[in-house]
Formats: structure tokens, C-alpha cells, sequence
């Protein structure tokens, strides 16, 4: 007896919501909800950890992944202009850096920084903030390089022979014509760069330093040990790192939609 | 010379090629071009696609770099290698076929930018050039407006004021209505003639043979990267003496008759 397509149409649905709910039902069966209360979602031993992972913790993420992503963009957008320059020892140069530090993992950026700099200059020793703001900053100026080099060459040609039949010199058309509507067309996989680099400000805990420099993620790994509620203070780090990227997405989206008006 | 819509009248400079070549790669796009405009004339420059005449007027303000020849230009020596270009620029008015208009600026910064930015005019003397200048072309309460809020029509014509608040001495048109819906040609031709009677100095590439015939002190008939024939546009497009002139009008003029040969 063949089906009719609304007739299978319904039978897979169906089977999808047999699945769902069997795997649902599997997982809520089989595990063993008080071992994972106690070191899961443990909140109630979380006291002593409490203020700081926020007055402290929170504060230093954001901190570090501003100064970071400031460094990150002004390096970003030399090094796109670079790609783009007419003197091809600039690109060389440039494709050579983007290629490095887009290869290499932030976490050896960042010891190489914190322990091989001052070991092979002795004397020089950076506050922690500026440690992490150039590691990170190297590493992101990498990616933002390529995403603002792609933005740039995206704005048509017709613009800058706009610009500089009116009389404007190169940089001035680069400036006054050319950036503003690139900003617009890299602003999404910008957004994605700042999340990247809020998520990654917790390789910082490599680092050590003192208390006043500690940011969520090294914060919650000191309260797995001193606190006995097993992974309980990094699922709260985690929920705090989603305080910070949702809303910075949302931003983002409804920034979007208000100047897509303005895009050709 | 007077005219009812506009009372002002323009400082006009001509343009002077000599010897132009232009290639790209191993295509001679320019076989050597030798070309005047005269102060406060107007020229059309005709042909099949392909001719060269936009090249040509690229290479008028540089936009495109000739490989041998002399531009004077608006009182420069626009190929010698020393003439600051920028400055050469500000007095030679461009119009584009896709109009390249500011999309990210009003209609208002469009024509206020450039003042600005490169001649140092006060925000309130830009402005109330580009107002001159946009009531001119007729949009005069569209300040405002966003250029993808306008018309094709509207959007060249703001494109020609925007050029104009530059106060050019001579204006070039790369194809100015050839990306315009049928119905908006007219607005943008009639700024064009109202120009030409304010006595701007004009090179036009264009394919509106009645306008070339009615405005051009001059038309310039190319083809294959060389000047066929040159002439009043009354003779040129009512009696053209070269076989390859008389074969593309008669294709332009007359489309729905061109018999395909062999």
C-alpha cells in the first residue's frame, strides 16, 4: 500500500518526536541526579567565591578583551593596508605575520609573552593587562587583517574613482568614502572577532599573577579545588561568558538592520 | 550667454590631447588620439562600444594613465609627471554612468564632502553651494534623503550637482543616461542642455544622438581606438562622409531596420 507524501510526511514526524523524546527520557533514566547536583550545580557553596568572580572576574574579561581587541584592530588595519599596498615587500610582510600568528595557538603566544620575553630580556617585566593586550592583540590583528582586507575590496571601485574625481587624495578617499560603508559590511564577523576574544581572555589564567588580575576563568578553576562543589564555579564562569557575547550578538544584529537601509 | 533657469555663468577651460595611446596589455585600446575642446564648448563623443571613447575620457582626468601622449586639461599638464593631480581633479567635473554616489551620506553630504574635506570651505559655505547646486538640478528640498531613497534619474542628477558644488571649469559624462530607466533620460538630458547654454565646457560620451545633434558645438565619431570623423554635429549625424560613421548611425538611428549582413 504506497503512502501519500502528506501520509509520509506525517510518519517521519512522528518518528522524529519518538526519538526526541526516547533520548530525553534515556538521559533523565540514567543519570544519577545527586552526584551531578553536588558537582554541577552545587550554588550554595559558591560564597566565597561569590563578589570576586564577578567585581573581579567579569570585570577583568571584559577589560582584557577590550585593551586586546583595540590592539588587535589598529595593528588589523595596518596590516590590511599592507596587503594592500602596491610595494610588495609590505604584502610579503604582512601574509607572513597574518599567516603566523593565524597558525600558532594564543596560548603559546600568550607564554611567550609571559615567560619567554622577560626571560630573554632580563629587566623588562609588563604588568599582566599589557601581556595579555598584545598576545591576544597579535593573534586577533591576524583574523581582523583578513575580515577588514575583504571589507575594503568590497566597497565598488566606481566609489574611489568618485572620491578621487571630486579631488580627494588616496587617504582621504580611504578615510571619508571607503571605511564607513567597509565598518558596515565587516561589522558581523567583527561582532564574531570580539566573542572569539572574550572566550579566549580565559587563556590568561596561564599567566598567574595576583588576585586583582585574575579573570572569570582562572577564578573558577582556583574554586574547583578550594571549594568542594565540583565544576560548579566554571558553569557559572560559562553562564557569565553568555552574559557577555548574547546580548554583544544582539547588539550587533539590531545595529545591522538599522544601516542596512544604507547599503547598496 | 543667458538662460532663464540659471543666472550664473561658469569659468570655463578647455582640454587639448595630443598623440593619446592607451593600452591594456597587449590591446591597443588608443591608437593616438588628437582632440581639443574649446573653453564653454560642448563635445560628444560617438561610437560602437569597444571604440575607446570612455577610456578616453578616463584618461582626460586621469582616472585611466595613458601610455604616451599630452592631456592639457583645465590649465594642468595633466601626463606630466609632477602636476599634483588632486588639485587637477577639483577642477574637472566627473559624471559616471552608475552615478557612484555616496551611499553612505545624505543627498545634502554628497555634494558637501569634498568641499570640505579637500577645498576647506566652512560647513555653512558648502552648504550653501550644494544648495545652489541641487535646486539647480531641480532637487532642491531632497537634501535629506539617502541616495537609494531616489530615482536612477534623481540619483544622476544629484551626481551633477555634486560635481558642480566643486565649481569645475569643465565637466566630463562617461554615459550619463545609459543606466536610466527610459522614462528619467529626459531630466538628466535636460540638466545637460541647461548646462551647455550656461556655457560649461562639456565632453559627453554618450549614445543620444538627438541630444548630441541639438547640444554638441561638436561631434567626435570613433571606432576601433582612432577619431573616423569629426565635425558640427549637424554634419556629423546628418551627413556623415565615412562609410564606418554613416553605418553606425544608421544602426544607432534606426534600429528595427539594420539588415544582417551575409
Amino acid at each position: 500500500m504506497a503512502m501519500t507524501t502528506r501520509q509520509r510526511a506525517r510518519l517521519s514526524k512522528i518518528i522524529q518526536i519518538v526519538i526526541f523524546v526516547g533520548i530525553i527520557v534515556a538521559v533523565v533514566l540514567q543519570v544519577d541526579w545527586k552526584i551531578l547536583g553536588e558537582n554541577f550545580f552545587a550554588f550554595d557553596k559558591l560564597g566565597p567565591i561569590f563578589p570576586d568572580l564577578i567585581t573581579v572576574g567579569l570585570k577583568n574579561t571584559v577589560f582584557y578583551t577590550v585593551i586586546s581587541f583595540a590592539f588587535g584592530l589598529t595593528l588589523g588595519l595596518l596590516l590590511a593596508l599592507m596587503k594592500m599596498a602596491s610595494f610588495a615587500p609590505y604584502r610579503w610582510l604582512a601574509t607572513g605575520f597574518i599567516e603566523f600568528f593565524r597558525g600558532v595557538p594564543a596560548i603559546l603566544v600568550l607564554i611567550a609573552f609571559g615567560y619567554g620575553v622577560p626571560t630573554a630580556f632580563p629587566g623588562t617585566s609588563w604588568p599582566q593587562p599589557v601581556v595579555v593586550m598584545v598576545s591576544l592583540g597579535l593573534v586577533s590583528a591576524a583574523y581582523i587583517a583578513e575580515t577588514l582586507r575583504a571589507g575594503l575590496q568590497a566597497v565598488p571601485k566606481g566609489q574611489i574613482e568618485a572620491a578621487r574625481s571630486l579631488g580627494m587624495p588616496a587617504w582621504r578617499a580611504m578615510i571619508t568614502i571607503v571605511i564607513p560603508q567597509a565598518f558596515k559590511i565587516v561589522l558581523p564577523p567583527m561582532t564574531n572577532e570580539v566573542i572569539l576574544l572574550t572566550k579566549d581572555s580565559s587563556l590568561a589564567f596561564i599567566l598567574g599573577a595576583s588576585m586583582a588580575q585574575y579573570e572569570m576563568t582562572k577564578i573558577g578553576r582556583d574554586g574547583i579545588t578550594s571549594l568542594g562543589a565540583g565544576i560548579t564555579p566554571l558553569i557559572v564562569a560559562g553562564a557569565l561568558y553568555l552574559v557577555i557575547t548574547v546580548p554583544l550578538s544582539l547588539v550587533a544584529r539590531k545595529f545591522e538592520s538599522r544601516t542596512a537601509r544604507t547599503k547598496r | 550667454m543667458t538662460d532663464n533657469n540659471t543666472q550664473t555663468t561658469f569659468k570655463a577651460s578647455g582640454v587639448d590631447i595630443r598623440g593619446l595611446h592607451k593600452s591594456y596589455g597587449d590591446n591597443e585600446v588608443l591608437k593616438g588620439i588628437d582632440l581639443e575642446v574649446k573653453p564653454g564648448e560642448v563635445v560628444c563623443l560617438i561610437g560602437p562600444s569597444g571604440s575607446g571613447k570612455s577610456t578616453l575620457l578616463r584618461c582626460v582626468n586621469l582616472l585611466e594613465q595613458p601610455n604616451a601622449g599630452i592631456i592639457h586639461v583645465g590649465g594642468f599638464e595633466a601626463t606630466d609627471l609632477d602636476v599634483n593631480l588632486d588639485t587637477m581633479r577639483q577642477k574637472v567635473g566627473m559624471v559616471f554612468q552608475q552615478f557612484n554616489l555616496f551611499p553612505h551620506l545624505t543627498v545634502m553630504q554628497n555634494c558637501t564632502v569634498a568641499q570640505t574635506k579637500v577645498l576647506k570651505r566652512s560647513a555653512a559655505q558648502a552648504k550653501e553651494t550644494a544648495q545652489k547646486n541641487l535646486t539647480r538640478v531641480g532637487l532642491g528640498d531632497y537634501g535629506d534623503r539617502f541616495p537609494d531613497q531616489l530615482s536612477g534619474g534623481q540619483q544622476q542628477r544629484v551626481a551633477i550637482a555634486r560635481a558642480l558644488s566643486m565649481d569645475p571649469t569643465l565637466m566630463l559624462f562617461d554615459e550619463p543616461t545609459s543606466a536610466l530607466d527610459p522614462e528619467t533620460v529626459g531630466e538628466v538630458l535636460a540638466i545637460m542642455r541647461s548646462l551647455a547654454k550656461a556655457g560649461m565646457t562639456m565632453l559627453v560620451v554618450t549614445h543620444e544622438m538627438s541630444f548630441a545633434k541639438e547640444v554638441a558645438d561638436r561631434v567626435v565619431f570613433m571606432d576601433g581606438g582612432v577619431v573616423v570623423e569629426e565635425g558640427p554635429a549637424k554634419d556629423v549625424i546628418g551627413n556623415p562622409q565615412q562609410p564606418r560613421t554613416q553605418d553606425f548611425l544608421r544602426r544607432v538611428l534606426d534600429p528595427t531596420h539594420v539588415e544582417i549582413a551575409e
